[in-house]
């Protein structure tokens, strides 16, 4: 056994991951144009099936795994949503459904309480309803997840709400959060957009201009004292208009992994548009067997695989050079660093983009849907 | 708005959705809560197993001086540390 093989052992051994992304299945009735699934998704009759799924997570409970996010898609497209949350507790894992809501009635929330379920997130395309089912192209979609919000108060699971910020909510960013509190949520996620799948697709129809960008930001950020104790904000800060890169899944690789609703087992949602890297499927090999040696796991794990100014950046620890999918979005490398960082020898490139693409209109976006034909790529 | 206070009186408990359990595979506690995990140290876990939502806050940390043999102004400062954090992050209840 030479010296490598030693170190990618002891990595795998040292390094459980802690939370497994199971995209369920790629259906969903929302058309949010900000979408992180790919663009080209196959539908119902190439998803796994119940014990496929069960036996995965099986898996990802020996493997280490502690957090198990059930989504899509919408989650609650799949019939057996029920049977997965309990063997999910059975495993001892826990449990979080991400979904916009709709397709759930109260009695399946009721019953995915029974079987265990831990927690709810619950995405909210806007803080009023017209411009929520407006981006969501779903009438009446606001209204349900209302309902949805007071079910899981009423069943006494915590809420999380998600709320994804681009031009035509982002002045209400900060209403979002108080929005969150009136549903009784424990959690809000506040994200600025981040551009991959339909996001960057549809990039310059919900890109904020910086002005808007950074007063949204303040604005969440002066909520936090004032709700001290009563929600927590997560901040996800809009990285087009940010100094430093975000440090991407906590490095690529690291502690968690994303099953697609075919049973690809990736590093994050965009991992596949790198193009050279080897992916393996969890219907053909075991998942420990994946984490410790799938080639694409291990393209960008650690910092050997680095340029400059990564390389010899003191920061490399704490944002891992940042996302290697970005980096090939916008500067053509997966090795680079990404050029939201400011040192970056493309940064300029990026206060380019969004300046470009923040003066087009919001209206003439591509909704997100499930489509057999190449949707051109723009970047 | 201020976070409710942890007095002598306060009876901790963890939320529902906040979980301890002893992950075999770290060989280490952890506390499980919404996107988020702890690993926890030993004194942490006695502090949390005792947040049954029966005892209260002055008997919680009686039986943990005792147990330790140490200064009770001290222990009682460790578990408001602890708590106080865990209130902040919306994973307990008074």
């Amino acid at each position: 056994m030479n010296d490598k093989t030693n170190s990618e052992k002891s990595f795998a051994e040292k390094s459980p991951p802690s939370a497994l992304l199971a995209e369920l299945t790629y259906r969903c009735p929302l058309a949010c144009p900000y979408c992180s699934n790919p663009l080209h998704m196959e539908g119902r009759e190439t998803e796994m099936s119940t014990d496929q799924w069960r036996d995965i997570f099986s898996q990802a409970a020996a493997l280490g795994v502690l957090h198990v996010h059930l989504s899509g898609g919408e989650p609650a497209s799949r019939r057996d949503l029920r049977e997965l949350v309990a063997h999910c507790a059975k495993e001892g894992l826990y449990t979080n459904l991400i979904t916009s809501g709709v397709g759930l009635t109260q009695k399946l929330v009721g019953e995915l309480a029974a079987a265990g379920l831990d927690h709810v997130q619950l995405s909210i395309q806007d803080s009023e309803p017209k411009g929520a089912d407006w981006i969501g192209g779903y009438e009446g979609g606001f209204a349900k997840k209302m309902e949805v919000a007071a079910w899981v108060a009423e069943e006494g699971l915590p809420l999380t709400v998600n709320a994804v910020i681009h031009r035509a909510n982002v002045a209400r960013a900060a209403d979002m959060v108080d929005f969150a509190v009136t549903l009784g949520a424990r959690r809000v996620e506040i994200a600025h957009t981040q551009y991959y799948g339909w996001a960057l697709h549809n990039r310059s129809h919900l890109m904020p201009t910086r002005e808007q960008s950074e007063k949204a930001y303040a604005e969440v950020e002066e909520r936090r004292e004032h709700y001290r104790g009563k929600i927590v904000i997560d901040h996800v800060a809009p990285d087009y208009h940010a100094k430093y890169p975000k440090a991407c899944m906590s490095g690529w690789g690291r502690l968690t992994f994303n099953v697609t609703p075919q049973g690809k087992v990736l590093p994050c949602h965009a991992a596949e548009t790198i193009p050279g890297l080897e992916f393996w499927n969890a219907r053909e090999k075991k998942l420990a067997d994946i984490w410790a040696h799938s080639p694409g796991f291990n393209a960008f794990r650690g910092f050997e695989w680095m340029q400059e100014p990564c390389r010899s950046c003191e920061r490399k620890t704490e944002d891992f050079g940042g996302c290697r999918c970005q980096a090939l979005a916008l500067v053509g490398d997966a090795a680079a660093c990404d050029p939201i960082c400011v040192k970056s020898p493309h940064h300029a490139l990026i206060a380019e983009i969004a300046a470009r693409d923040s003066a087009e209109t919001i209206a003439g976006f591509t909704p997100r849907r499930l489509e057999k034909s190449r949707v051109k790529d723009k970047v | 708005m201020t976070m409710d206070a942890l007095t002598e009186a306060a009876r901790p408990h963890l939320l529902r959705g906040v979980k301890l359990k002893n992950d075999e595979v770290r060989k280490s506690w952890v506390l499980l809560a919404p996107e988020r995990y702890l690993r926890l140290n030993a004194i942490s876990v006695d502090i949390l197993q005792r947040c049954d939502g029966e005892s209260d806050l002055a008997k919680i940390v009686d039986d943990l001086a005792a147990k330790y043999g140490a200064d009770r102004a001290v222990i009682d400062n460790d578990v408001r540390a602890l708590l106080n954090g865990l209130l902040e992050k919306r994973m307990l209840g008074l």
